[in-house]
C-alpha cells in the first residue's frame, strides 16, 4: 500500500511536468488551430537555459528559474514572429509543417553548441527525502508538484481574470470577431507563445533536475507524451491539458511499476487511441454538431 | 481512352526507360559509384512513400503521422518472409523471392491500414493525423519488445535481394498504378472527399468505403516500400521507424504539393540528396536543412506544384504558344 501511495506520488510528479508542457500545446492549439511540434523544443531550450545560468552564476533556484522561463518565452515570441507569423493564412498543413522545421532546427542548433552528449544538471534542489508516516517523498518531487500547481493557479487566474487574459480567450473562441471588438490579434497570440514557452521551460527545468541531465533531443519524448495530454484531456482546453497530464502520468509510471517499463510508452498511447475512439475531442471536449 | 493520353503514356514510358539506360550506363563506367548508388535506390524508396502518403494526405486529404508505422509493419513481414522462404524453398531465383515477400507485405499492410482506418477515419483533420501518431508508435513499440522481430537488438540475415534495377521498375510500377487510380472514376470520388465531404456524400460517393480504400493502398504501398528497404539494407533497426521518419516522408508530400505525384518525385529526389549534398557542412548539416524547409515553407506554402502535375505537354505547349505570340508581335 505504502508502495502504491509513493508510485501515485510519483506519478502526481511526472505528471505535473507533463501538464505544464502540455498547457504550451493547448493554448497554442486553442487560439491558432496549429499543433505546435517545437514546443517540446522550446522546453528543451528552457532548461539548457537554466543550465547556463547556474553554471556561470551562482544564483539562487527561484532566480535561475525565472530568468530561464523570461529567456524560453522571448524564443517562443521570437519562433512565432518569423516562423508562424508569416503562414498565418496558408493551409493548416504548411504551418505543421514549418512547426516540424523549426522543430529540428533548434533541436540541431543545440547540438551544434552543446553537442550530442548529455550534460550533467547541477543539484539545484538540494536531494534528501521527507518522511511523512512511512512515505518518503523526494524534496524535487514535492518541489516539483508544488510549483507547478502554484503556476497552474496563476494561469488560471491570468486567463479568467485580466484582460490580456481575456482577449486571448476572445481570439481563440473567434478570430474576425475578435478584432471587430479592437483586440489586438497579433499581440495576442504572442502573448500566448509567451506564456505557453514559458510554462514550457518551467516544465523543461524541472524535468531536466528530475533526471539530471539536459541533452538536446530530450524534448522529443516528453513534448510528444504532453501533446498527447492535452489531446487527451480535450484540446484547446486549459482544464484538460492539465487533467490529461496528469492522468498520463499516472498512467506512464503505474505501468512502468506494475506492468513493464518496455511496454509503457504502447500503454499510453494505446490509451489515446482507445479514448478518441470513444470521445473523439478528449476527455472533458464537448462534441460540435458539423455545419454544413 | 483516346489519342492524346496514349501518347503522353508512350511519351512517359519513353522518358523512363531513357532514364534507366543513363543510370545503367553510368553505373556501367563507374561515375555512378555504388555510394551513389545507394543514394539512388533510397530516392526511389522515398519516391514510393511519398507517392503513396500523398494518395492518403494529399488526395484523400486525410492527415497521417504514421506512415512509417506501415513502412515497418511491411519491412518486417518481408523481411520475415523472405528468410523463411530462404530457408526453405532456397532453390527459388532471387527476383522471386522478392515478389512474394512484397506481395505478402503489401497485403499485410493493407490489412493493417484497413484496421486502423475504419475506426481512425471516423475522426476528422488533427485527430486523424494524433491517432495515426498513436498508432505509429505503438507498432514501433511492439516491434522493440517481440522476439520474433529480433526487438531492440535488430532483424539479422535479411537476404539482400533488392538491386537497383528491380527498385527501379518497381518505383515505376507503382507511381503508374497510383496516377492512373487518381486519375480514374475512383480517383476523382477521392478528391471529391478531400474538396468537400459533405457535398461528395450529398452526390453519392460512398465516402467511407473510398476512405477506407485509399487509406488501405498508400499502406500497402508504403509497405512495399518498406519490403524494399528491408531487403536493401539487410538489417533492420526498429528506432529507424520512429515518429522523425513518418514526418520526412510528411515533409516530401507538402514540399512536392499535396495531390502532385510529380511533385512529390522531385521533392523526393532534392529532400533525399540535399541531406547528403551538405555533407561537407558537418554538424552545421542538419541545421542548414531545417533552415532550408522553413523558408521554403514560408514563401512556397502550397508546395513546389501545388496541386497541379508535371508534364511534357503543358511545357511543349507553353514553348509553342510562346512561339506563336513571338511570331504574332513580329508580325504586328
Amino acid at each position: 500500500m505504502i508502495l502504491f501511495l509513493q508510485q501515485m506520488i510519483n506519478g502526481l510528479s511526472v505528471g505535473s511536468i507533463y501538464a505544464l508542457i502540455a498547457l504550451g500545446y493547448t493554448m497554442v492549439y486553442g487560439i491558432i488551430k496549429l499543433i505546435n511540434f517545437a514546443h517540446g523544443e522550446i522546453m528543451m531550450a528552457g532548461a539548457y537555459f537554466a543550465f547556463l545560468i547556474a553554471i556561470t552564476t551562482n544564483l539562487p533556484f527561484p532566480l535561475v528559474l525565472v530568468f530561464s522561463m523570461i529567456m524560453a518565452a522571448i524564443l517562443g515570441m521570437f519562433t512565432e514572429y518569423i516562423a508562424y507569423k508569416p503562414l498565418r493564412n496558408a493551409p493548416r498543413i504548411s504551418a505543421l509543417i514549418t512547426a516540424i522545421g523549426v522543430s529540428f532546427f533548434l533541436q540541431n542548433l543545440a547540438l551544434v553548441i552543446f553537442k550530442a552528449n548529455p550534460k550533467i544538471m547541477p543539484e539545484l534542489i538540494v536531494k534528501k527525502p521527507i518522511s511523512i508516516g512511512a512515505l518518503k517523498i523526494g524534496t524535487v518531487t514535492l518541489t516539483t508538484l508544488v510549483l507547478s500547481i502554484i503556476f497552474m493557479i496563476i494561469l488560471d487566474i491570468f486567463v479568467k481574470k485580466t484582460k490580456p487574459g481575456k482577449a486571448m480567450r476572445a481570439v481563440s473562441e473567434d478570430k474576425e470577431a475578435a478584432m471587430l471588438m479592437g483586440i489586438n490579434v497579433d499581440r495576442t497570440i504572442s502573448i500566448t507563445f509567451a506564456i505557453g514557452s514559458a510554462l514550457g521551460a518551467l516544465g523543461g527545468v524541472l524535468y531536466s533536475i528530475t533526471y539530471t541531465q539536459v541533452f538536446p533531443t530530450m524534448g522529443v519524448m516528453p513534448g510528444l507524451k504532453a501533446f498527447v495530454a492535452a489531446v487527451l484531456g480535450g484540446i484547446g482546453l486549459i482544464p484538460g491539458a492539465v487533467l490529461g497530464g496528469f492522468v498520463i502520468g499516472m498512467i506512464e509510471t503505474v505501468s512502468k511499476a506494475y506492468i513493464s517499463s518496455q511496454w509503457s510508452d504502447a500503454i499510453v498511447f494505446g490509451l489515446l487511441i482507445i479514448v478518441l475512439l470513444f470521445k473523439p475531442t478528449g476527455i472533458l471536449g464537448k462534441n460540435e454538431k458539423e455545419k454544413v | 481512352m483516346n489519342k492524346n493520353t496514349i501518347k503522353s503514356y508512350l511519351v512517359n514510358f519513353l522518358a523512363v526507360i531513357i532514364i534507366f539506360a543513363l543510370m545503367k550506363l553510368l553505373m556501367n563506367i563507374g561515375i555512378i559509384n555504388r555510394y551513389y548508388q545507394g543514394i539512388i535506390v533510397f530516392i526511389l524508396i522515398n519516391i514510393i512513400l511519398a507517392a503513396s502518403l500523398n494518395l492518403a494526405t494529399g488526395f484523400l486529404g486525410q492527415l497521417t503521422l504514421g506512415h512509417a508505422g506501415f513502412m515497418a509493419a511491411g519491412a518486417y513481414v518481408s523481411a520475415s518472409t523472405a528468410i523463411m522462404i530462404k530457408a526453405n524453398f532456397g532453390w527459388l531465383p532471387n527476383i522471386a523471392i522478392l515478389l512474394i515477400s512484397l506481395i505478402i507485405a503489401g497485403i499485410i499492410s493493407a490489412i493493417v491500414g484497413v484496421a486502423i482506418g475504419i475506426p481512425a477515419l471516423r475522426l476528422r483533420g488533427d485527430y486523424l493525423a494524433i491517432i495515426t501518431l498513436g498508432f505509429g508508435e505503438v507498432i514501433r513499440v511492439i516491434i522493440n519488445n517481440i522476439r520474433f522481430t529480433g526487438g531492440a537488438q535488430g532483424l539479422t540475415g535479411i537476404p539482400r535481394i533488392s538491386t537497383f534495377d528491380n527498385v527501379f521498375w518497381i518505383t515505376v510500377l507503382i507511381v503508374f498504378i497510383l496516377y492512373t487510380l487518381t486519375h480514374s472514376r475512383q480517383g476523382r470520388a477521392i478528391v471529391s472527399i478531400r474538396e468537400d465531404e459533405v457535398a461528395a456524400e450529398a452526390v453519392g460517393v460512398k465516402t467511407t468505403r473510398f476512405k477506407v480504400m485509399g487509406f488501405a493502398i498508400a499502406a500497402s504501398f508504403a509497405g512495399i516500400g518498406g519490403g524494399l528497404y528491408a531487403h536493401y539494407i539487410a538489417f533492420l533497426d526498429p528506432n529507424t521507424f520512429n515518429f522523425m521518419r513518418s514526418v520526412e516522408i510528411l515533409v516530401i508530400v507538402v514540399l512536392g504539393g499535396m495531390g502532385s505525384l510529380t511533385g512529390s518525385i522531385i521533392a523526393a529526389i532534392v529532400l533525399t540528396i540535399l541531406p547528403e549534398a551538405l555533407r561537407s557542412f558537418a554538424d552545421y548539416r542538419l541545421l542548414l536543412y531545417s533552415f532550408l524547409l522553413i523558408i521554403m515553407m514560408i514563401f512556397r506554402p502550397a508546395g513546389l506544384l501545388g496541386t497541379s502535375e508535371f508534364s511534357w505537354k503543358s511545357i511543349y505547349d507553353r514553348y509553342k504558344y510562346r512561339k506563336e505570340s513571338i511570331i504574332k508581335r513580329e508580325k504586328a
